[in-house]
């Protein structure tokens, strides 16, 4: 049988490079090996092909704040196990290894601050605490971002980051989607400026609540933003879904979002808009 | 339309059979008399039993029953001079959800509904009453027509959720019901909500803010499907029964939670075995409740609904 052996003495297997633990990583996009360092000198965002990582909501506020101007807001409110909410892992239990994991206690973190002197409000979702999952905590954090920037008439921003609704908190976590849009409905009617930021992934019950209902809707490329789950969407149609079928490309062109902004000129033309259309 | 009986149904299905049979024997004779009076005591017994320890799981069932009341057929009893009002105006008209305007004893009233279908053909038609976002606009179309006409809305829940699919994604089914909660905080006009079966997701929330949140007795509610939930968080869709304990989705569970203001109850038995029972009984909480809604000035029933929806959350604040 000397069809499966190596005839040619010259060929021997390779053994693959390994990589050192934590200094490189692969573009998911591209495949381009990037050195970490670099990576993030340019914001967690490929060299070769753009493909923004995904980034902890610091770097949101060191990237969108004024140095030394942003202040931690509503960081007294804690989500409360209600249900007594047990699946494979009691909701309780994951609230603490989120709490100790990220440091933050919910899925979303408020902050006060300045855009190149100009004060907003600023939300920024945080997609490793439990899915960045909306609970009781996150809509009342919500509702008071919301109430603060119409008190100081200035404008409120959200860099959105969820799977939705948090399932844990059963019906109280599906309210807080009409509480938040509620709220908006009544700062919309004060002339407050909401600036909607969806990075990867928006869904659920966050796009179908505040993060759909920016007066300017922005996203990251390549973001994934929809109502439905993929999963989900396949198993109804049956078949495989389209190359970037609910990216932030795809939003752009069925007139979903009014643009698709980098990370590096996110600052930049938040300020843009705030100064043409919150001109006092 | 072939009767279906639940598991737990079937000691009041049985004897409710030997009670026909020995009806229909049509011999005089007080033994018989007496036996049928017995076993018609025996049925109210088994009923009353049955439906005294209903798990979470067999309400989910029920409000699922195949032979309950849709909003049709609430729609069509309560107001026989009903006109459904088709379309979005923008792309098509969503025949999962029934829109449209009719007198309830003089009343006027504009109606949505969330409408299942009772045979394939009329589910396919119907999408199984799961909402695209073309329906979410024709509601809220529907809805500033009221606004504009000073005529109180009345909206029938019964959806396992908004529809999962390209079409209802590339429309914008976020944006669709996002838009909805957001109008239908500020709508002047007196907003009764009713879930008659299932509630489910922003799909029934859609449709879903009012000044007063009613759930018939045997009607579930929640975040998401039971099914949806144990396929994510037991990996298993089997465990829905599990996840329906766990989420707490019954008539009773969102009365306790605040978030349902009253519990309608159904005729003995369920809704699906009396539907002019039932109909009757909804008519009259409707008119209850619209005329209570009618007292209020607009500033006190917008600044009441926002209140309503401010207030539910369940959490902790230090200091």
């Amino acid at each position: 049988m000397d069809w499966f052996r190596r005839k040619i003495e010259k060929i021997h297997p390779v053994q693959k490079k390994a990589i050192p633990d934590g200094l490189w990583i692969k573009c998911p996009t591209c495949s381009e090996i990037l050195y970490k360092p670099e990576l993030e000198r340019l914001l967690s965002t490929c060299r070769k092909c753009g493909h923004h990582f995904r980034i902890s909501p610091d770097i949101y506020v060191k990237l969108i704040l004024d140095e030394g101007s942003a202040e931690t807001l509503f960081t007294d409110l804690k989500s409360n196990d209600m249900l007594h909410f047990r699946a494979i892992k009691r909701y309780s239990a994951q609230l603490n290894t989120a709490i100790k994991k990220s440091g933050n206690q919910d899925a979303i973190q408020f902050y006060s601050g300045d855009i190149e002197g100009n004060p907003i409000v600023l939300g920024v979702m945080n997609f490793a605490f439990i899915g960045g999952s909306m609970g009781s905590v996150v809509g009342e954090k919500i509702v008071r971002g919301i109430s603060l920037a119409e008190e100081r008439s200035c404008p409120l921003i959200i860099i959105c980051a969820s799977g939705g609704a948090r399932m844990q908190e059963g019906s109280y976590s599906l309210m807080q989607m009409a509480k938040t849009s509620a709220r908006l409905a009544r700062f919309s009617g004060k002339q407050g400026l909401f600036i909607s930021v969806l990075t990867d992934p928006t869904t659920g019950g966050v796009t179908a609540s505040f993060a759909m209902l920016g007066d300017v809707i922005l996203a990251e490329p390549g973001a994934l933003v929809g109502f439905a789950g993929q999963r989900v969407i396949k198993q109804t149609i049956g078949q495989d879904l389209p190359p970037g079928f609910q990216r932030a490309e795809f939003l752009l062109e069925k007139g979903f979002i009014d643009n698709i902004v980098t990370r590096s000129t996110m600052k930049s033309t938040l300020l843009k808009i705030i100064l043409i259309l919150h001109a006092k | 339309m072939n009767n279906v009986v639940l598991e737990f149904e079937k000691p009041i299905v049985e004897l409710e059979n030997k009670l026909l049979e020995l009806r229909s024997q049509n011999i005089a004779g007080s033994e018989l008399a007496q036996e049928i009076e017995e076993l018609e005591k025996k049925r109210q017994r088994t009923i009353n039993k049955i439906f005294g320890n209903l798990t979470r799981w067999q309400r989910v069932q029920l409000a699922r029953h195949p032979q309950r009341p849709y909003s049709l057929d609430y729609i069509n009893y309560l107001s026989p001079d009903f006109l459904e009002l088709h379309g979005d105006r923008f792309f098509a008209d969503d025949p999962s959800i029934v829109c449209g305007i009719g007198t309830i004893e003089g009343k006027r009233v504009m109606y949505l509904g969330q409408q299942k279908g009772r045979n394939t053909n009329d589910n396919l038609h119907r999408n199984f009453g799961m909402m695209r976002p073309e329906g979410y606009r024709k509601a809220l179309r529907v809805m500033k027509l009221a606004e504009k006409f000073n005529v109180p809305i009345i909206s029938l829940i019964d959806t396992m959720g908004a529809f999962p699919g390209l079409g209802a994604e590339e429309r914008g089914q976020g944006e669709a019901i996002a838009r909805n909660l957001f109008e239908m905080s500020q709508i002047t006009v007196p907003i009764l909500i009713i879930v008659i079966g299932e509630g489910a997701s922003g799909g029934a929330l859609g449709i879903g803010v009012g000044d007063r949140f009613l759930m018939l007795e045997n009607t579930w509610f929640s975040v998401i499907s039971p099914e949806g939930c144990a396929s994510i968080l037991w990996r298993d869709a089997a465990k829905a029964p599990e996840a329906a304990d766990a989420m707490k989705v019954t008539s009773a569970d969102l009365l306790d939670m605040g978030i349902c203001d009253r519990v309608i109850n159904e005729p003995l038995g369920g809704a699906h075995r009396d539907h002019k029972g039932m109909c009757e009984i909804l008519k009259n909480e409707i008119l209850i409740e619209l005329t209570e809604l009618e007292l209020l000035s607009t500033d006190d029933l917008l600044e009441h609904r926002f209140d309503r929806l401010s207030n539910i959350g369940n959490y902790s604040e230090s200091k």
